[in-house]
């Protein structure tokens, strides 16, 4: 049985940490355990960024991590989604004024669905997650319709 | 024969450790030959915002140091300015904050023998623990209102109380814990599978331990008796049995390896469940927090002067905070030090002569928290050269440190 269109594929996360607490990364893993299960789904967490169809990225970009996230965005073949996980990821939240943080993860790369909270519950990631996903076909089927260069 | 090693870098971006951190491995065959570390990929300037902001805010800023910590960081910080203003805390917020410190104990350790258990490539032993970890989230998210940062700390005690109706729903918690416990035991203690991966790996002496002053289960793991709530007791510790646990309790013996550290945080987790239920019995009644308006505490901590320490015992060790108020909206110095920066070191002599596929269970073993260890790399911004300072440097750096604090 088909749950709909969108359930054809098992989409694959990579997660990357930029410097967060831990409080968002520990609620992924939590999402992906037996209680939230997203695994379920046909989604779960791989150990390379070229192996993914999604980038969930938590943390407020440390000056250091600045040009790997730039080579993990580049490295994640296309068609891909880029997913904020929580307040400092989403706006730079409780660290607003550091001297070594680029404060949000969208003026480094380009992300496509925001999860507020600090941290957000796992119920919340994975709507994000599931929004990524719709995303992702469409611009799937977007590519598949579009003449090949 | 050729004796030339190679050299392997992991990280900072790496499947394994959730946090960014950078290894480099000089490798003879399979065989770790020297363990260089680069820390700095977390750093996020935490002191440095601290003191642009108030006390009281600090408090939101000091929780998120770490999210699997958020009790502890606040806790050591709440104490650090209370003995810096001198104001009192109530006994029964003492009882609660020590509650909830340690059902953060069993989160973090629970959390932990996943985390082993994945390292180990035991990928079951990861949703069993993950399941059972569940239950006390549920109770914290009960009892304060959040999952992770809990918000309950608060200068002079805690912002909620526990009533009596909730009481039974912690005991309900505690005797779940109590059966899950002998599960989790039977996994990882009696299976030979862990065993023999754990057994003689990443050793740390009693002697290394002692010199590179290691802190938390990874020292009482190498037979070291070092436990703040048993050395010098604060908050509600006073009046509750605590001692440090050694793996002899259970084995008879000490090696200091992987499997020790296995055995302190089970046993550890029987130890929590002990003293919430001895703050149970013995909660007294009456105000949780020493002063509720905060307009009033805020003004009292702008002309508050002196300097003061508050130190935790965290699920990693040892937890360490100094603040010094100057009469002023800010504090002007404020300092923590987690426990994960004293635990960095003995990865050295653990790592030496192991094998490459035992790299992440010895990492993992001393629980490590990035985010709360990240400290600066000196950079030379004219020419773009990384200084790296000797102990010689360092000391001179800390000197000058501590004479511009205390002149």
């Amino acid at each position: 049985m088909r749950l709909n269109k969108y359930f054809e594929r098992s989409l694959w996360v990579f997660h990357l940490n930029t410097g967060s607490c831990n409080g968002c990364d520990i609620e992924i893993v939590a999402g992906l355990t037996p209680r939230y299960d997203l695994e379920r789904f046909g989604i779960k967490l791989v150990g390379s960024p070229k192996h993914a169809d999604v980038l969930l990225v938590t943390g407020p970009v440390t000056g250091r991590m600045l040009d790997r996230v730039k080579r993990v965005y580049e490295q994640t073949p296309d068609p891909k989604a880029v997913i904020a996980v929580g307040a400092c990821g989403t706006s730079g939240g409780v660290f607003y004024n550091s001297y070594n943080l680029s404060g949000s993860i969208d003026k480094v790369i380009p992300v496509d669905v925001y999860v507020p909270g600090c941290p957000p519950r796992p119920e919340a990631i994975i709507n994000g997650v599931l929004q990524a996903w719709i995303k992702l076909e469409k611009l799937r089927e977007s590519m598949e319709a579009a003449p090949a260069r | 024969m050729n004796k030339k090693t190679y050299s392997i870098p992991i990280g900072p971006v790496h499947p394994s450790l959730e946090e960014p951190m950078t290894f480099n491995f000089e490798i003879y065959g399979e065989r770790i030959e020297k363990v260089y570390l680069a820390p700095g990929d977390n750093h996020r300037g935490i002191e440095f915002m601290g003191r642009q902001r108030n006390p009281i805010q600090i408090i939101y800023l000091a929780e998120r140091i770490c999210g699997i910590c958020s009790a502890s960081h606040p806790f050591a910080f709440c104490q650090a300015v209370e003995n810096a203003a001198g104001i009192e805390v109530p006994e029964r917020g003492q009882y609660i904050r020590v509650i909830i410190a340690e059902l953060e104990r069993i989160h973090s350790h629970i959390l932990w023998a996943g985390i082993a258990g994945h390292e180990l490539g035991f990928d079951s032993v990861l949703y069993i623990s993950w399941r059972a970890r569940e239950e006390v989230l549920d109770l914290l998210e009960y009892l304060t209102g959040n999952r992770i940062n809990y918000g309950v700390f608060m200068i002079g005690g805690v912002r909620r109380d526990i009533s009596e109706e909730q009481i039974p729903r912690i005991r309900k918690t505690l005797e779940y814990y109590k059966d899950v416990y002998g599960k989790i035991e039977d996994i990882f203690l009696k299976d030979p599978t862990i065993a023999l991966r754990t057994k003689n790996v990443g050793v740390l002496t009693k002697e290394d331990a002692l010199r590179l002053c290691a802190v938390g289960p990874t020292t009482r793991a190498s037979g070291i008796k070092k436990d703040v709530r048993q050395d010098q007791p604060y908050s509600a510790y006073a009046d509750l049995e605590v001692k440090a646990i050694t793996p002899d309790v259970f084995s008879g013996e000490i090696n200091g390896d992987v499997y020790d550290r296995i055995i302190v945080r089970l046993l550890e987790l029987v130890q929590s469940i002990q003293i919430i239920e001895q703050c149970l019995e013995n909660m007294p009644s009456g105000e949780i927090v020493a002063e509720k308006k905060l307009v009033k505490l805020l003004n009292q901590l702008k002309k508050a002067k002196g300097e003061g320490i508050g130190r935790h015992e965290a699920p990693r060790g040892e937890v360490f905070h100094y603040v010094k108020l100057a009469e002023a909206e800010v504090p002007e110095i404020w300092k923590a030090r987690a426990p994960t920066y004293n635990n960095l070191m003995p990865w050295a002599p653990m790592l030496l002569g192991e094998q490459i596929a035992d790299i992440p269970i010895v990492v993992a073993s001393t629980d490590p928290c990035i985010a709360c260890m990240d400290r600066v790399t000196i950079l030379n911004k004219a020419n773009g050269r990384k200084d790296v300072l000797t102990k010689k440097d360092l000391h001179e750096l800390s000197v000058q440190k501590t004479r511009r604090i205390t002149p």
